[in-house]
């Protein structure tokens, strides 16, 4: 690879800095105890005590998974503290929000205050496992919407919850999702009732900052009959070169008609250019299209952590339902990602899309691995797949596994793929047109991730263009 | 055409070149002035692509020896990019395809970048669409192009169009245009050569390195230069190509020999 392409791809991560909060940090270790006490912290009713605890005890029999296409050293559990929150304090206004906190948010640019008015999104920030402030709410409120942090919603709507809670991705579901159901600590609620269309994009910004704490956020978003909302998941994180665990848990609920569309941004901190540090990143993102005709699409654009483990799927059960999943995934120096999804179809004539990107750059390994199952109940169901990988230099790799389960005749599965990559000549042939390399890289880039991009709320899909942009930009030449 | 007021824009004296640690060119000099057309020809593997590629800076090509000044500025010290904004052009022997970048918004990257560079305004998509079609009537290309990735797809004739049209946008101080004849039926090259013929003036130069005289019938040269295992052995005006045409190479490069013992 020449000396133009690597320094261009190396590119060190800008929102590296810590923020200075006291925190209120429990013990290390993970016991039965620690439980109790997460959940007496955020004074659970007894129900969800034990439904921490029955998912505390199958965990204990569950092996963590080797399947995944990621290296990385032992997780030592006990080593972990299991809640970090920031000192209590109740806040009537935005003015009392930790200034410290909110120069943090201004550096990464959080819309939270005016600007998020006028860019009409509403903000549910999760800081360090508790939510600190939450806008817009009783605007949502007046259209019958819930949304407010995971505490909250225990505290203020816990039947809604407790009927929800764990419908898609049960306890025992895999070793990390029953981590997470033990001791997720918050999260986001979201809930549109029967007919609402919710008047704009729901937004939450989450952020890891206390050191060697373990984050287990938990988010639940329930549609209701012909509901629909948009949500947008953007991420980032400080520089650290301990290991972070980062194990979500995120269940999608659409009935009868009803569609939700989920997008993340993802950039959190990816470890150094020799692959020290960064955020391990094991999540289960599930939804279920329980009505007929409802939807679930997730767009996701991955570009940090050093390993991603991330399989957002849909569980097409109503009939006529649709699922969707549209994927960038970016790695770079010593980046793992084996990430993809699952397209369960069960219901008649329920139909999917696939469309998978993956940029590998550095000495990154990046895996697609994705699932297509038709059960035998799902007559005319439909899928279509598309997995490319894109490769910047010599000395990375990419991979794709589609797994393909068809138990049903009249099913018609479809599945592509291609391999590219950037290579001197193409770099050659912008410059030679008076095109430095940074800009040809980040032309190509956006090329190649336009079918994705195009599922991007507009904000959303600037933001996303930029990131890949930083992510591979740096000093040419 | 030749002129007596003309500036020299380009002078290379004595470059040598290598091709992963092969040395290909072994002493080139040459010498283009505003206005001229020039025909670099000679057989295969003379040294005539790694001569063009040399001149614009491409990263598998490593200049061992020798000069080259660029409208009075040092080539070989500026960046590939560099030498393009100040006016060098290539027009590749085989273009590059970048599947998912749309012809328009590269031609547009490429225009706006160099407009930048002169100071000028930068245009708009719906600009650029108006004064790109303008120039794709001169090629007789279809706008659909426009909207197809950047050569992907393209036949043979298309990608070198493609190429003309970028010559046209960019309006380059000199333009070396790599073997633009290959791989083009007649008509396709009446019309590439008109093309070219059009985007010639006085303030500028065209270098065509080709390896038949065909093209020649249609762009007519002011000097023919006959390159041999990575020298230039013989200038000369027009009718050296017509000669070469019907004589073959092999002669030119034993007279050449002849001489050099004579001298040696």
């Amino acid at each position: 690879m020449s000396t133009a392409l690597q320094n261009l791809v190396n590119q060190p991560y800008r929102h590296g800095f810590v923020t200075d909060i006291e925190s209120d940090v429990a013990p290390r270790g993970l016991n039965e105890d620690t439980i109790r006490l997460i959940s007496a912290k955020k004074g659970e009713p007894e129900w969800l005590l034990e439904f921490r605890l029955h998912a505390y005890r199958q965990w204990l029999t569950m092996q963590e998974p080797t399947w995944p296409n990621v290296k990385y050293p032992k997780i030592d559990f006990q080593a972990i503290s299991y809640y970090a929150a920031p000192k209590p304090k109740k806040l009537s206004s935005m003015d009392e929000v930790d200034p410290e906190l909110l120069r943090t948010f201004e550096k990464l640019g959080v819309p939270m205050n005016e600007r998020a008015a006028l860019a009409g999104v509403a903000v549910d920030v999760i800081f360090d496992s508790v939510s600190v402030a939450t806008t817009y709410k009783q605007k949502l409120a007046e259209v019958g919407i819930i949304f407010c942090s995971m505490s909250e919603a225990v505290r203020d709507h816990p039947e809604l919850v407790r009927q929800y809670l764990g419908s898609v991705v049960p306890q025992g579901d895999n070793f990390y999702a029953a981590l997470n159901s033990a001791v997720f600590t918050d999260g986001s609620f979201c809930f549109i009732p029967k007919g609402v269309k919710c008047p704009m994009d729901l937004s939450t910004y989450f952020r890891i900052n206390t050191q060697e704490t373990g984050q287990f956020e938990r988010t639940l978003i329930v549609a209701e009959e012909g509901a629909s909302v948009s949500y947008l998941e953007g991420c980032t994180a400080p520089k650290f070169d301990t290991n972070q665990l980062h194990a979500a848990v995120v269940e999608l609920v659409a009935l009868d008609n009803a569609d939700i569309k989920y997008s993340t941004v993802q950039n959190w901190y990816a470890g150094d250019e020799k692959g020290v540090g960064g955020i391990y990143n094991f999540v289960t993102k599930r939804g279920l299209c329980k009505g007929v005709s409802s939807r679930i699409s997730w767009t996701q654009v991955e570009t940090g952590s050093a390993i991603t483990w991330k399989y957002p799927s849909c569980v097409l059960r109503g009939e006529n339902s649709v699922g969707e999943f549209y994927s960038v995934a970016l790695t770079n120096h010593h980046q793992q990602a084996d990430t993809g999804t699952k397209m369960v179809h069960l219901g008649r004539n329920t139909r999917s899309t696939i469309v998978s990107k993956g940029i590998s750059a550095g000495q990154s390994n990046n895996s697609y691995r994705g699932l297509v199952r038709i059960a035998p109940t799902a007559a005319g169901a439909r899928n279509y797949s598309q997995c490319d990988s894109l490769l910047i230099g010599e000395r990375c790799g990419a991979n794709t596994f589609p797994y393909i389960q068809v138990n049903n005749n009249s099913a018609k599965v479809e599945h592509e793929a291609t391999t590219s990559k950037i290579g001197e000549d193409q770099l050659f042939y912008f410059a030679q047109r008076g095109v430095g390399a940074e800009e040809a890289v980040s032309m190509i880039i956006n090329g190649f991730c336009k079918d994705v991009f195009q599922q991007l709320p507009m904000e959303f899909a600037v933001e996303a263009t930029k990131l890949l942009g930083l992510k591979l930009e740096g000093s040419v030449g | 055409m030749i002129y007596q007021d003309s500036k020299t824009l380009l002078t290379v004296r004595g470059l040598r070149a290598a091709v992963s640690g092969i040395e290909i060119l072994k002493g080139v000099d040459l010498t283009v002035k505003s206005g001229e057309v020039h025909a670099l020809m000679g057989p295969n593997g003379s040294g005539k692509s790694t001569f063009a590629k040399a001149l614009a800076g491409h990263p598998s090509y490593t200049v061992t020896g020798g000069s080259a000044t660029f409208e009075g500025a040092d080539l070989f010290a500026l960046a590939p990019e560099v030498r393009a904004r100040a006016g060098l052009f290539l027009g590749f022997q085989y273009p590059i395809e970048v599947p998912g970048v749309a012809n328009s918004q590269f031609l547009r990257l490429a225009y706006n970048t160099l407009q930048a560079q002169r100071g000028k305004d930068e245009l708009d998509p719906l600009e650029f669409d108006d004064f790109v079609r303008e120039k794709m009537k001169l090629l007789d290309m279809n706008p659909d192009f426009l909207e197809r990735s950047v050569n992907e797809g393209f036949s043979g004739g298309e990608k070198k169009r493609n190429e003309i049209l970028q010559m046209a946008l960019l309006e380059p101080r000199l333009a070396i245009l790599d073997e633009t004849d290959s791989g083009l039926d007649i008509d396709a090259l009446k019309v590439v050569a008109s093309g070219v013929n059009g985007l010639a003036r006085k303030d500028n130069a065209i270098v065509l390195v080709t390896h038949y005289q065909r093209l020649l019938n249609y762009i007519v040269p002011d000097y023919v230069h006959v390159m041999d295992a990575g020298r230039i052995i013989k200038t000369g005006g027009k009718e050296l190509a017509i000669e070469l045409e019907s004589r073959g190479y092999d002669w030119v490069g034993a007279e050449y020999r002849a001489g050099a013992r004579a001298t040696a």
